[in-house]
């Protein structure tokens, strides 16, 4: 009973938040604004939200130790599980292009761009625990350092690769250096404000970067110096290999380009996680007045955090360019570094497969949602749904922002919560008293 | 010099719109120690709300401008207040005590939700109305030159001083002011002595989100043309304004508006327009590096 009273006061707010907004519809018409009345959508959407709020009350109807028994029993099994579901996502990693389905292909290559960007945000949030809003703009500076290079000198995609890499390492540092004071927030409203920068003056420096327009042209990634044309010609793949040319040829060429950069960036995170500046940048996450009383150089652990990360962004970036060989500033708004965030956060800060998975519910899910939205749009041709059939698209976003407040409420802590830490000590070591006593123990 | 001073006009009344904001990112920081992500997109459904409410009226026949406006202002108001509770206790509640970031993604997604639910509910394309207070006043006219003051840079500064005054009055001098202050400084210590601490964090984000519609009330009636897109630029900027003045600060909070606002329209008036956002992030930026505790901000103390 005090759930259905519960469910009716949640349906009385909706009516107050959702009757002028949905109700009323600022509508142009000859002269000027004037409102069209929605009383149907208004009544579905408030409807939505009393039966929504009774089902949620039902579902919570399970004891609070029902609940956490349940979340501990998930998270030992995905840690359990963690070790099959590596070797198993590889493989089919792998063998995706075997399908040879040109949509699954784009999908994956554009899922492991994302995996790619957090795993390099992964490692400035998730090992060195410094919060950044603004990661979208080393992703912007790789792939604009590639677009340009390559227009200006016509350097080829893997000679600018690094080179682009390197630049938006630099520019991670350049960014570093005034923000190695803040803490926080505050650290995450200046990289906000530096990725906004970015996106300002790439649509404003019109000689450099033709301005909203965007570079296009950008050369396509080369095979040992064999290029992907269609004239299968003989420094091409095909005429190489005489093989009839065809497009899906490089795009399969480019997923596998790309995973090899996220296994790359992966593996590097290994490998310094167990290094003496991982173990640092793991320290100075836990606790960073610790760090400098213990004293580790605060400023290089950050500053190195802050490039390596960018560093892999600008690789993301350079390859984004190429894939497309069209960029504008429209692909690095915000949206962009909040959509990376979020897949580093609900992964769980610091697992990298955590961070794998994430990628592939978030982006994965994003486009089965467009599919499933102009699936059902096309099915409405009844004219009852006329209005609403051709703007399900736009949904998708709506429903993304929903999704992740949604995810947070229910894990908080991601999907994969366990921080183990990378290096741990097993047992006490033996140390000689007279090294204690110089200081060495 | 009358350009200047016609800057000058200009700058203070788009200082008093991103004070505004600012305070309710301020308050909201200041208690919990969060960003509140969606404060610039509840501004944004703010300025729709005066939109709407302000044709509803003339379709009902109201014709009298004070009438309408003090209607549009309250019902604005009114509504956003209740947009800002259901913020709060959809996403932002649910993750007390949680660890840091979650309440940021969350908070990032409500934003996404919200103006992509003003996008899909009222249309993508810019709204324009006609200007509600027409004309002004002459202040001087200089080699060709005349300074403008129009009518509604009186009313928008006139509001907003009122607003805060209010809003000063209900912080320092009532018993929820006093709560509010003590959550402030210290939200555990509050709660063992009987302040129902949610209930305080649920009114200071409606009480923010009802200075935000003014201000979306003020923007619209001073620019005529709003979209579904105002709230991530504006919000930002109304974050800076608050970091600027020194983050849980109240007067901070509309110094800082302020300072943004000059710093804007002074750029633009004499540099260039389109990087007059790169001015205002990088003045951010300096302020952060030489002042991290901003202008009015207490310096926060190292707790080992």
């Amino acid at each position: 009973m005090s759930g259905l009273r519960d469910a009716f006061l949640s349906a009385l707010v909706a009516l107050g938040l959702f009757v002028p907004l949905v109700g009323l519809v600022t509508t142009p018409s000859d002269h000027g604004l004037h409102l069209v009345v929605r009383p149907v959508a208004t009544a579905v959407v408030v409807g939505l939200v009393f039966v929504g709020r009774l089902a949620m009350l039902a579902w919570r109807g399970r004891t609070r130790r029902d609940a956490v028994k349940a979340n501990r029993a998930f998270a030992e099994r995905i840690t359990r599980a963690g070790k099959y579901v590596t070797p198993v996502l590889l493989a089919a990693a792998v063998a995706l292009p075997f399908t040879g389905s040109r949509y699954y292909i784009d999908l994956g290559t554009l899922v492991l761009t994302y995996i790619m960007l957090g795993w390099g945000l992964n490692i400035v949030v998730g090992l060195a625990g410094l919060l950044d809003l603004g990661y979208v703009a080393f992703y912007a500076v790789g792939a604009y350092s590639f677009a340009i290079l390559a227009h200006t000198f016509g350097l080829g995609f893997w000679t600018c690769l690094p080179m682009a890499g390197l630049l938006a390492a630099l520019w991670g540092i350049m960014l570093g250096f005034p923000v190695l004071r803040l803490r926080g927030d505050y650290l995450a409203i200046v990289t906000l404000a530096f990725g906004e920068i970015i996106r300002i003056v790439l649509i404003n420096w019109v000689s450099l970067t033709n301005g909203p327009n965007g570079i296009t042209d950008i050369p396509r990634p080369t095979l040992f110096g064999l290029a992907f044309s269609m004239d299968g010609g003989d420094g091409t793949v095909a005429g190489f290999l005489g093989i009839e040319p065809a497009v899906i040829q490089r795009i399969i060429f480019l997923y596998y380009v790309i995973l090899g950069l996220a296994l790359l960036t992966n593996w590097v995170t290994l490998r310094l996680r167990r290094m003496p500046l991982g173990r640092a940048w793991e320290a100075l996450r836990e606790d960073e007045v610790a760090c400098r009383s213990l004293g580790i150089n605060v400023t290089n652990t950050k500053l190195t955090a802050f490039a390596i990360g960018a560093f892999f962004g600008g690789f993301a970036g350079a390859f984004f360019a190429t894939r497309q060989a069209f960029i504008s500033p429209e692909s690095f708004t915000f949206i962009e570094s909040a959509t990376v965030l979020a897949i580093v956060v609900l992964g769980g800060m610091g697992s990298q497969l955590g961070v794998a998975l994430a990628a592939i519910i978030m982006i994965g899910g994003l486009e089965a949602l467009r599919d499933f939205l102009s699936f059902l749009g096309d099915q409405m041709n009844n004219p009852v749904f006329a209005g609403i059939a051709s703007e399900l698209p736009l949904y998708r976003m709506l429903i993304f922002g929903l999704a992740l407040v949604v995810m947070m409420v229910l894990r908080p802590r991601g999907l994969i919560s366990g921080r183990t830490p990378s290096v741990a000590m097993t047992r006490p070591k033996e140390i000689a008293a007279e090294l204690v006593a110089q200081g060495r123990g | 010099m009358a350009y200047a001073l016609q800057q000058l006009i200009n700058g203070v009344t788009l200082g008093m719109i991103y004070g505004l904001i600012a305070v309710g990112y301020t308050m909201v920081y200041g208690i919990i120690g969060m960003i509140n992500f969606a404060h610039g997109d509840v501004f944004m459904v703010g300025a729709f709300l005066s939109l709407i409410a302000l044709l509803g009226l003339s379709a009902l026949g109201i014709t009298s401008v004070p009438l309408a406006l003090a209607l549009t202002l309250i019902f604005a108001a009114a509504i956003a207040a209740l947009y800002g509770w259901t913020v709060e206790r959809v996403a932002y509640r649910p993750l007390r005590g949680s660890f840091r970031l979650a309440p940021l993604i969350s908070a990032i997604g409500m934003s996404i939700t919200l103006q992509n639910f003003v996008q899909v509910s009222q249309g993508a394309r810019v709204k324009p109305i006609e200007p509600v207070i027409p004309g002004g006043i002459q202040i001087m006219n200089q080699g060709g030159f005349t300074v403008q003051l129009s009518w509604m840079q009186i009313a928008i500064v006139v509001i907003t001083l009122v607003i805060l005054g209010i809003f000063t009055w209900l912080v320092t001098r009532t018993p929820l002011g006093r709560t509010m202050r003590a959550c402030e400084q210290d939200l555990k210590m509050a709660s063992l002595l009987g302040i129902d601490t949610d209930r305080t964090i649920s009114l200071t984000f409606v009480i923010g989100a009802a200075l935000a519609a003014v201000a979306g009330f003020l923007f619209l009636l001073y620019y005529g043309v709003i979209d579904f897109y105002i709230g991530f630029i504006a919000g930002i900027k109304a974050f800076t304004a608050a970091v600027l003045g020194g983050i849980g600060s109240l007067p901070g909070a509309v110094l800082g508006g302020l300072l943004i606002g000059l710093i804007e329209v002074f750029w633009s008036a004499y540099f260039s327009v389109e990087y007059k956002d790169v001015a205002a992030f990088s003045i951010l930026i300096v302020v952060l590096i030489f002042l991290p505790t901003g202008i009015l901000g207490r310096a926060e103390v190292e707790k080992v």
